[in-house]
């Protein structure tokens, strides 16, 4: 699974959650929510996909190293190697 | 012999658009079937039917938008002269098989219902786009892109008011709730450290689908505490409170791009925390989705609003008539407070309320939020 693999992954599962705003707009160092305006149900409908996506466990404790795009792409590079 | 009606789907609406006639005319109906979908400002309505019989036929055609009270179908309830009618002319039971077909999402080549993605149907509902207008591909549905394409086109699409659909349903109930009822206002400082960390370790141990958040947890104190409270939950019409007996809880949930509907979580009291859970996600998705249950936007019997963790301190809410109050949260934070003599560092929220004068006053508004406060110290119970 390569980077780029990962951050396809992302961008399709958050534009089922965020339609109206693309990778494009955001900043991809900046806070995910604020970036794509979710809040918690949506951040937890996210970290559901992307768990049954890559079957990964993707608990709570670490939701701080999930706060941007980059962080959340880092870190499910680091799982997933 | 009955006729369905165009229902009213809230103190804003005065007219819908039948976008599904979900029973087709020949088939059986029995009471909480959803025999059609409605657009309204709100999205896709789905409505669910209050009797039992037989379809006969349709009286509105699909894209017709009418006035509330219009008769949109008939249906033949099996009362009403029925030896007579039945010995006359028997109505032949349907087949099995057409059954089936009834079932079944009607298809699209018939061009009876507009297909489009949830997020189409959202940003058309939110700026009052008729989605059935828009041009479309065949086997192709309309989605978000052309709904906003079709705005970028026509930029000026109410010029009278310059407000969307959906900022205009809001305005008229919030209009009357301020006009009608005389609100009054409580606030209090709750301490969710307990809960925090009862939800922290709960979740850990659980797969991302069966994580719990705060708002269930809200739901459930609301719904114990009016047992004790119930002059705050139910609906002033016509001069009357009627206290409702079951808490129905509407949800206020936030819309991309602005506006908020504030759908009911039914009898709250009787769903353990899980399934509340479960329900609560399928609620925003459904509503955010743009499609949702006539019954929970009007069977709702107080509302709860949560600010989540992105929002402030705290907010004072509308009351949404004909109910009598709203329960809000704001975002919990880490504040110094005193704990046994000792300031310490605790998760701190701001409770308020929101209740209607005719029916409650400011010492009772204060044991209720009191109590909800309690019950938010025993996480474990809720």
């Amino acid at each position: 699974m390569t980077r780029d693999d990962i951050e396809q992954a992302l961008d399709e599962e958050l534009a089922r959650i965020a339609p109206d705003i693309s990778l494009e707009d955001i900043d991809r160092s900046e806070d995910l929510r604020d970036e794509f305006d979710i809040d918690s149900i949506d951040f937890l409908n996210l970290v559901t996909a992307l768990a049954k996506r890559f079957g990964l466990d993707m608990p709570e404790a670490d939701y701080g190293e999930m706060d941007s795009f980059n962080h959340l792409a880092d870190y499910l590079m680091a799982h997933l190697s | 012999m009955s006729a369905f009606l165009m229902p009213s789907l809230g103190a804003d609406m005065e007219a819908g658009t039948l976008i599904e006639q979900a029973i087709a005319p020949g088939q059986p109906v029995s009471r909480g079937d959803i025999i059609a979908v409605v657009e309204t400002q709100k999205g896709a309505i789905e409505i669910e039917c209050y009797e039992s019989g037989t379809v006969t036929e349709w009286l509105v055609a699909i894209g017709e938008r009418v006035p509330v009270g219009t008769p949109l179908a008939r249906i033949d309830t099996g009362e009403a002269a029925e030896p007579v009618a039945a010995a006359s002319k028997p109505v032949p039971p349907p087949e099995p098989v057409e059954m089936e077909q009834a079932l079944k999402p009607l298809p699209v080549s018939t061009g009876a219902r507009v297909l489009a993605s949830p997020a189409a149907r959202r940003l058309a509902a939110k700026e009052g786009v008729d989605i059935s207008a828009l041009p479309v591909t065949p086997g192709q549905p309309i989605r978000h892109a052309d709904v906003a394409a079709h705005l970028k086109a026509a930029p000026d699409l109410e010029p009278q008011t310059g407000l969307s659909a959906m900022r205009q349903a809001i305005a008229a109930a919030m209009s009357r709730s301020k006009r009608e009822i005389p609100h009054f206002y409580l606030t209090h400082q709750v301490d969710l450290t307990a809960l925090t960390e009862f939800i922290a370790e709960v979740n850990a141990g659980r797969a991302p689908d069966e994580r719990l958040l705060p708002p269930v947890f809200y739901l459930r104190a609301m719904a114990r505490a009016l047992l004790k409270y119930p002059e705050f939950n139910g609906h002033f019409e016509k001069g009357t409170f009627t206290p409702a007996g079951v808490a129905n809880i509407g949800l206020a949930i936030a819309l991309r791009g602005g506006g908020l509907v504030a759908p009911a979580l039914f009898d709250v009291s009787a769903q353990e925390r899980d399934e509340l859970m479960a329900q609560m996600r399928d609620l925003i998705g459904r509503v955010r989705a743009g499609r949702f249950k006539a019954r929970e936007l009007s069977e709702a019997t107080i509302t709860l609003t949560s600010l989540g963790d992105r929002g402030v301190d705290g907010l004072f809410g509308v009351i949404y008539p004909p109910q009598v109050a709203i329960v809000g949260i704001g975002t919990p934070a880490l504040r110094p407070w005193v704990v046994a003599g000792e300031v310490v560092s605790r998760q701190i929220a701001t409770l308020t309320l929101a209740a209607d004068h005719r029916v409650g006053d400011g010492h009772r508004g204060a044991l209720f939020l009191r109590a909800i406060d309690r019950f938010l110290q025993e996480p474990e119970t809720l």
